[in-house]
């Protein structure tokens, strides 16, 4: 009846992990006992959960991913905990069985369910806005690829107090995570959650792919779209691409648990090496679809923060075409351990290199950008400087390990995971807050507290400093990655500079929270020209913040680059013209009913509770045909309440 | 050239130095290499990053700099508020990079050749042969010409090229002895290559480098490296001590999956490796806490692959 699920499936003898889950279903509880408590619940319902509104889904996909952020560093400060005090095989607080799930989880959790959503959040709001539409191509579609992200975050959380998560690092790696070698629950946990969030990832990727090429306003050429819309557009091209290889080679792997077969396993027949490729041709595409959108945030906050357009629009607009292109030729540089041969690893490295070629003319370009410009030090200029100075090093250190004798002895060890945390951190996630901040008032119609947001850059980027050059130092004394405990005393004083190194971007992280907190109870004395705070350049910010559901009343009409900069520079004639009917797509519950249904028929499949898993199956499609068939979608806003509305919420140019 | 060589090998002293002194314990390490194969990789590791150094050094610099004087409040700054495109400049930071990639780039493909894993080290010496075998979690080492083999020891004669066998007897594993140069992947029903050497005598940690379990942090072993008479007492060592290593005392051996002491066999079979090849297949249950199956079920035939 319940499958594999019983009573000893939850960790009764791991106090951590009790404590944790207790300290959650109480908040969860609290949360809920509000929520009634406020009569609450319709606001909800209607608001939120069945918007399909991409200004509200970008909103909430923003607020999953700051959610998952402290889920995934908690992860990280036990991981730096344990080695800090396992040094010469002590064995710390954390046994294997269950520092290998923290660290699976931290890696999967953060570039799934943080990363992703983060950037999958700002494109959302984003874009739109910029290219004057008034919605994405496909809204319902938007909200089911929202709550299908937010069901394969749901999935993945239930693992820490039911079961337990994968134990073979964020990417499983085959014959290990192979029945035979993990026959638990973890990696069934993994794959499910990734699977359905997989689907909607991509289904995002579809839709803003739509949105950005069609939908356009009047005028709006390819050439004069803002950077970001580039690299959105570049971004989710890749998500197309990209993601269909994850969701078959997690097929395939789900075939080898489920069915006993043989696609990666290491008898009849299997090749694990497959697999490794396979995800890699994913992988490093994935890279850039975390990265690029980040790049368009920079050039945005630069141009507008340096009063100026963006220098050399062209070069950056090939630039991330080139980059886009490439990804999809460099994967084999993640192996090449494996004993390819030396033609192979040559060519591979060499595709690497190139990348690093249209990256440099980017980091150049903003460079430029500053030059003759009146650069003010917001918060949002403090994370695009803090990254251009350290991503620079990451993208160093990147190029080395890309010469293949150099990546033999620096494979797998804590130079890579000072790497690539040196780019996600330094690139994607200062990216992500810089946006945050940036775009923030056009969302709220306040801005953040300033002084608190300096103070948690200042903390993020020493902390980071401090978390992760000491663990450079590690990887050439050859100390590899995943390590629960070790012998030599002689690491130790460089972990325990790397601890010190996350509390103090946990501070960084506290004080974010505080900045949110105190600016939205002091938001009255934040309002303050909300509408164009930064004196912007696109066309997000000619229109009201928060905009009206439409975004704008009257479709924006775009002769060049930096479409609003230009309208501000000539002195506009108080538009006479009358406004006109806007049909509003109507509110929708199917993604948050296929969501429950994914979230279901996942629990059932990895807990081997088939009726529900195929019963769960059968609904999720149905509710897709029914769907399908509603065509009474939209509804009609006419031109008398566009005005009514626009009066009451006047524009601010 | 040969300024060439002599102003990048002193550039390169001087890195490690500057490295090692501020890493106050360098005492072991890829920076430390302790054979010819880890010192070329630490030279052209170090190749890259110079340059690399120049041109990034200037970029922090410069990001800084303009930054800082073209603040809004800088009155002296001159402001130029449609300034968007200079020819010269564009030209100029698309070279940039590509002179450096070219650079590297070749570093690269020649770098991958000379120091392809599989190509053998010139030497008048005959390499030493050994096979390695990954297991949960330690390491098998076979010596095919002498007829032993040991378990979490590894024993070599100092000058003399060791050319490594390597497979799995259960997941993947990466074998590496960072002193000694780069790793190469142990994988399950394959083998693959990796030659090193050692120039000088001393005791050297290995370890596997590819997360492989619950057990991986303690799967390392110690690297014996002496000159040719220690190496000959310790073959005969092992030969009096030990016990025989056929292919049914192998199974034994990959199906009690602990972290291994230092264990020494003799005689060992002389087609051992290929069996190993040959059966990769499942991590025994008996130590997980799952559904006990029949031991022998581990040991299904698997494909050959080479």
């Amino acid at each position: 009846m319940f499958g594999k699920l019983t009573l000893s499936a939850i960790p009764f003898d791991q106090p951590i992990v009790m404590i944790t889950c207790s300290v959650l279903i109480v908040g969860i509880l609290a949360i809920l006992a509000l929520i009634t408590y406020m009569h609450k619940w319709t606001w909800l319902w209607t608001e939120w959960i069945t918007t399909v509104d991409h200004k509200r889904i970008g909103i909430m996909y923003t607020l999953l991913a700051t959610v998952m952020l402290l889920r995934g560093f908690s992860d990280a400060i036990m991981m730096r905990s344990q080695q800090a005090l396992a040094s010469s095989n002590a064995h710390g607080f954390l046994p294997p069985e269950h520092y290998d799930q923290i660290f699976s989880a931290h890696g999967t959790i953060m570039i799934f369910f943080m990363a992703m959503p983060f950037v999958v959040g700002l494109m959302n709001f984003v874009v739109p806005l910029q290219i004057g539409a008034r919605d994405v191509a496909f809204p319902v579609l938007n909200s089911v690829s929202f709550w299908l992200t937010a069901a394969g975050a749901l999935l993945i959380n239930l693992s820490l107090g039911i079961g337990e998560f994968a134990r073979t690092g964020w990417l499983a790696y085959p014959p290990l995570s192979e029945l035979p070698f993990s026959p638990g629950v973890g990696v069934d946990y993994y794959l499910w959650s990734l699977q359905i969030s997989g689907v909607g990832t991509l289904l995002s990727g579809v839709n803003l792919v739509t949105t950005i090429l069609k939908m356009r306003a009047p005028g709006m050429r390819l050439s004069m779209m803002p950077i970001f819309t580039w690299t959105a557009l570049a971004s989710n091209m890749l998500i197309v691409a990209a993601f269909p290889i994850l969701t078959a080679t997690f097929a395939m792997l789900l075939l080898d648990r489920y069915l006993g077969m043989h696609f990666f396993t290491n008898d009849g027949g299997g090749n694990p090496m497959m697999y490794i490729n396979l995800i890699w041709t994913w992988g490093h595409p994935e890279v850039y679809i975390l990265i690029l959108p980040p790049f368009g945030v920079f050039s945005e906050v630069i141009a507008t923060f340096s009063r100026k357009p963006l220098f050399g629009y062209r070069s950056m607009v090939i630039a991330t075409m080139v980059i886009t292109l490439l990804a999809f030729t460099t994967w084999l540089h993640h192996f090449f351990t494996m004993g390819s041969g030396a033609d192979v690893n040559g060519f591979f490295g060499i595709t690497t290199m190139v990348i690093a070629i249209p990256t440099g003319v980017k980091i150049f370009n903003w460079l430029f950008t500053m030059y003759g410009g009146r650069v003010r030090f917001a918060s949002p200029v403090l994370w695009t400087i803090g990254f251009m100075v350290t991503f620079t090093i990451g993208g160093m250190t990147g190029v080395l390990m890309a010469v293949p004798p150099a990546d033999f002895v620096l494979h797998n060890s804590l130079f890579l995971v000072a790497h690539f945390h040196n780019v996600i951190i330094g690139g994607v996630v200062f990216g992500c807050f810089a946006g945050f901040t940036y775009w923030f008032p056009k969302a709220f119609g306040f801005r953040l507290h300033e002084g608190l947001g300096k103070a948690a850059f200042w903390c993020w980027f020493f902390g980071f400093y401090l978390a992760f050059m000491p663990l450079y130092i590690l990887g050439f004394m050859g100390m590899t990655r995943r390590m629960n405990h070790y012998d030599d005393p002689a690491w130790l004083p460089y972990l325990l500079f790397a601890e010190g190194g996350a509390v103090l971007i946990l501070i960084g992280i506290l004080l974010q929270v505080t900045q949110l907190v105190w600016s939205i109870r002091h938001r009255e004395t934040l309002r303050g020209g909300a509408a164009d705070p930064w004196d912007g350049r696109t066309l997000e910010w000619s229109t009201t913040s928060p905009p009206p559901a439409y975004n704008f009343a009257r479709v924006p009409k775009v002769s060049g680059l930096d479409a609003y900069w230009g309208a501000k520079q000539e002195v506009m004639p108080a538009s006479s013209e009358s406004f006109e009917a806007i049909e509003i797509p109507k509110n929708s519950g199917l993604g948050f009913f296929m969501s429950f249904f994914a979230v279901i028929g996942g629990f059932g499949m990895i807990w081997h509770i088939w009726w529900m898993g195929v019963l769960a199956i059968i609904a999720f499609i149905a509710l897709i045909a029914w769907s399908s068939w509603d065509e009474n979608d939209e509804f009609e806003l006419s031109a008398a309440e566009v005005g009514r509305l626009e009066r009451t919420q006047p524009h601010v140019v | 050239m040969m300024l060439r060589n002599t102003i990048s090998s002193s550039l390169v002293r001087l890195t490690t130095v500057a490295v090692c002194t501020s890493l106050g314990a360098c005492s072991e390490g890829v920076l430390l290499p302790k054979g010819p194969v880890g010192a070329q990789e630490k030279q052209l590791l170090l190749e890259a990053l110079i340059p690399m150094l120049m041109v990034v050094t200037p970029i922090i610099i410069l990001t800084l700099w303009f930054a800082w004087w073209f603040r809004a409040s800088n009155a002296r700054a001159k402001y130029r508020p449609q300034w968007e495109y200079s020819g010269a400049i564009e030209f100029s930071i698309w070279m940039i990079p590509m002179l450096v990639i070219l650079f590297l780039g070749s570093l690269a493909w020649v770098g991958a050749h000379q120091l392809d894993p599989y190509r053998p080290l010139a030497s008048k010496q005959k390499p030493l042969v050994v096979q390695v075998v990954a297991m949960d979690w330690r390491w098998l080492f076979i010596y095919p010409e002498q007829g032993v083999a040991s378990v979490n020891e590894l024993a070599i004669p100092i000058d003399t090229p060791v050319a490594f066998k390597l497979t799995s007897a259960t997941v993947m594993n990466s074998f590496f002895i960072p002193s000694l140069g780069g790793q190469v992947y142990a994988m399950p029903g394959m083998q693959t290559q990796l030659q090193l050497q050692a120039n000088e005598a001393g005791n050297y940690r290995g370890l596997s480098a590819q997360f492989s379990g619950d057990g991986f942090s303690d799967m390392h072993f110690q690297v014996l490296a002496t000159d040719a008479a220690g190496f000959e007492a310790w073959v005969a060592r092992t030969k009096s001590a030990a016990t025989q290593l056929d292919a049914t005392a192998y199974d034994r051996l990959v199906a009690d999956h602990k972290v291994g002491e230092v264990t020494y066999y003799f005689p060992v079979s002389g087609d051992l490796f290929d069996h190993a090849i040959d059966h990769a297949t499942e991590r025994p249950e008996s130590t997980l806490a799952v559904s006990a199956s029949a031991p022998g079920a581990a040991h299904i035939p698997a494909r050959s692959e080479h």
